[in-house]
């Protein structure tokens, strides 16, 4: 298991320019909102090139995480670094090296999917010689070619999805974040969805943390897997790792049980509840 | 992913600093001002207001002969005035599109691009002030159609342009600081329709500045919007004149500009926590 809770193997490059093996580590990272701790202490690290798995009940803190993580949301105390750049010292450099695809829909249903993907590039300083050519290549990737000309607000859930991965995906980013990639979607579209996560992982060596809350998803995809209570790791390993220590016939929702299942029934927030409808009514 | 960790290969960095902060930054006005190509109805149900203004206000008060306007008609003297309120009434609202956006998730991902936080309210200002540009089309049409005496030329007419450039983006911005303050969209609708009459009436849009008690005088003083529709006076109506002078006028817009945009630079961040 290369993932762990505690170890620091990775070395900080920021601009000294060494390697590293660690394309995210923590280090007592805190988030508090008053007198609710989100995320407690946190101290983890997952290597360059995997799918990691952050699952856990809502309110567990992930999304909170994933925030920090990504310099939405300044922690309250320690820190972070992403592709070797501290989220609090150096947050434009982590945001160049990055993708993000939020719980909620963050395509323009007001643009088309070539405008949309256009914006980013912009964004994210891809050389106006290149533009074209990587756009096209994303749309090709996640197989939008045909509608790229029609306004987002008339694609289906799955494409939307897909857009956004591409989207996240354009700039090549050192690490990608799904924050929920599936919620909302009907099966055939989420395995159209993990499919092209899959691809992205092969083509581009992406290192990709994922939050799910779908135990088959995280079993399909993600190499290793923590899961969030309270706002710390309870456990922390590969799916097959995880499963066996609960027994042979223990599946990935036993582990969940087993670690975070008092709160499994309480479904988080009214605001956790809206965005989840919301989404999954953008969706359709 | 060849260069993982490193920059990535296919982001450029310009050899002239700031070329990238301008692309971003047109980049974000951009996204937004395809969307009203996309939808461009918004802009007509901007038009309904000035056409009232002019059309019932303005003929109606030219008629009192109550309000005194120097030696230029009433509707001479309000059609700046009318032009400066359809900027600012449309601006005003602008924030509630941050809110509508975030709720999307949106903002997120414009949050977590590389994108400098002032070039996100700056490309955000410059959006705005695309809509201003075509209620002030409209102004000038109707102008004509209603015999108000403009100043035609290029120089009047850039001169004016800059003005309400100026004024939208300052009032955009403006708005965008209540929305990331607020944060709901109730609430927004609230502050936005507590600010609207206040600016509208401390100013010299439909009155001189003349006719106002000292306290509302002073007021109207710190309101941009006094000095947004002095300079459009004197530079968009034959024999209108300026009170404060063109300098000052301009000065003023661009210093409320710069302190809204450092304001919202800061506040931006905050609309998703």
């Amino acid at each position: 298991m290369s993932a762990t809770s505690n170890a620091s193997n990775a070395t900080h490059r920021g601009n000294t320019g060494a390697t590293q093996t660690s394309a995210v580590e923590t280090r007592s990272l805190t988030r508090r909102f008053e007198s609710l701790v989100a995320v407690n202490q946190l101290t983890f690290s997952f290597p360059r090139g995997s799918i990691f798995g952050l699952l856990g009940p809502n309110g567990a803190g992930k999304s909170t995480l994933i925030k920090m993580l990504t310099t939405l949301l300044p922690p309250s105390e320690g820190t972070a670094l992403v592709a070797g750049f501290d989220i609090v010292r150096e947050p434009r450099e982590v945001r160049r090296r990055i993708g993000y695809v939020s719980q909620m829909l963050s395509a323009d249903g007001d643009l088309t999917g070539y405008e949309n993907l256009l914006i980013s590039a912009k964004l994210y300083g891809i050389a106006r010689a290149e533009r074209a050519s990587r756009i096209a290549e994303a749309l090709d990737f996640m197989d939008l070619t045909h509608a790229a000309s029609k306004l987002v607000k008339h694609y289906s859930g799955g494409m939307i999805r897909r857009l956004e991965i591409a989207q996240s995906m354009l700039h090549r980013p050192s690490v990608l974040f799904l924050d929920e990639p599936t919620v909302g979607l009907d099966p055939f579209a989420k395995q159209a969805v993990w499919r092209h996560i899959r691809e992205l992982r092969q083509e581009y060596n992406a290192t990709i943390l994922m939050t799910t809350h779908d135990m088959q998803e995280a079993d399909e995809l993600c190499e290793t897997i923590a899961f969030m209570h309270q706002g710390t790791i309870a456990t922390i390993g590969s799916p097959e790792a995880l499963k066996a220590s609960l027994g042979p016939e223990a599946t990935l929702g036993d582990v969940f049980i087993h670690y975070t299942g008092a709160d499994i029934s309480e479904g988080g927030d009214l605001r956790d509840v809206s965005r989840t409808r919301l989404t999954s009514k953008r969706l359709g | 992913m060849s260069h993982a960790h490193g920059l990535p290969a296919s982001v450029s960095d310009s050899g002239f600093p700031g070329i990238g902060y301008v692309r971003q930054t047109l980049a974000v006005a951009e996204a937004d001002i395809r969307k009203l190509i996309h939808d461009p109805f918004e802009l007509l149900t901007r038009m309904i207001q000035p056409v009232l203004w002019l059309l019932i206000f303005g003929q109606v008060f030219t008629r009192t002969r109550a309000i005194p306007t120097g030696g230029i008609s009433y509707l001479d003297f309000m059609t700046p005035g009318v032009l400066a309120q359809s900027v600012l009434f449309g601006a005003i609202f602008y924030g509630i599109s941050l809110i509508w956006e975030r709720d999307l998730g949106i903002v997120h991902k414009f949050l977590v691009s590389p994108a400098a936080r002032s070039s996100l309210v700056l490309g955000r200002a410059i959006s705005s002030t695309a809509r201003s540009l075509c209620q002030m089309v409209l102004v000038y049409l109707l102008a004509l159609a209603l015999h108000v005496h403009l100043h035609i030329g290029f120089w009047a007419f850039a001169g004016v342009t800059a003005a309400v450039i100026f004024g939208s983006a300052v009032f955009s911005t403006f708005s965008l600081i209540a929305a990331c303050i607020v944060k709901s969209r109730e609430r927004f609708m609230g502050i936005g329709q507590v600010l609207t009459m206040p600016l509208f009436f401390a100013s010299n849009a439909i009155y001189p500045l003349s006719l106002m008690p000292i306290w509302l005088r002073n007021l109207s003083k710190i309101n941009p919007l006094t000095y947004q529709v002095d300079a459009l006076r004197s530079l968009m109506i034959v024999g209108g004149s300026t009170t404060f002078g063109l300098w000052v006028d301009f000065a003023f817009m661009a210093g409320a500009l710069a302190l809204m945009i450092a304001i919202a630079t800061r506040l931006y961040p905050k609309i998703i926590t």
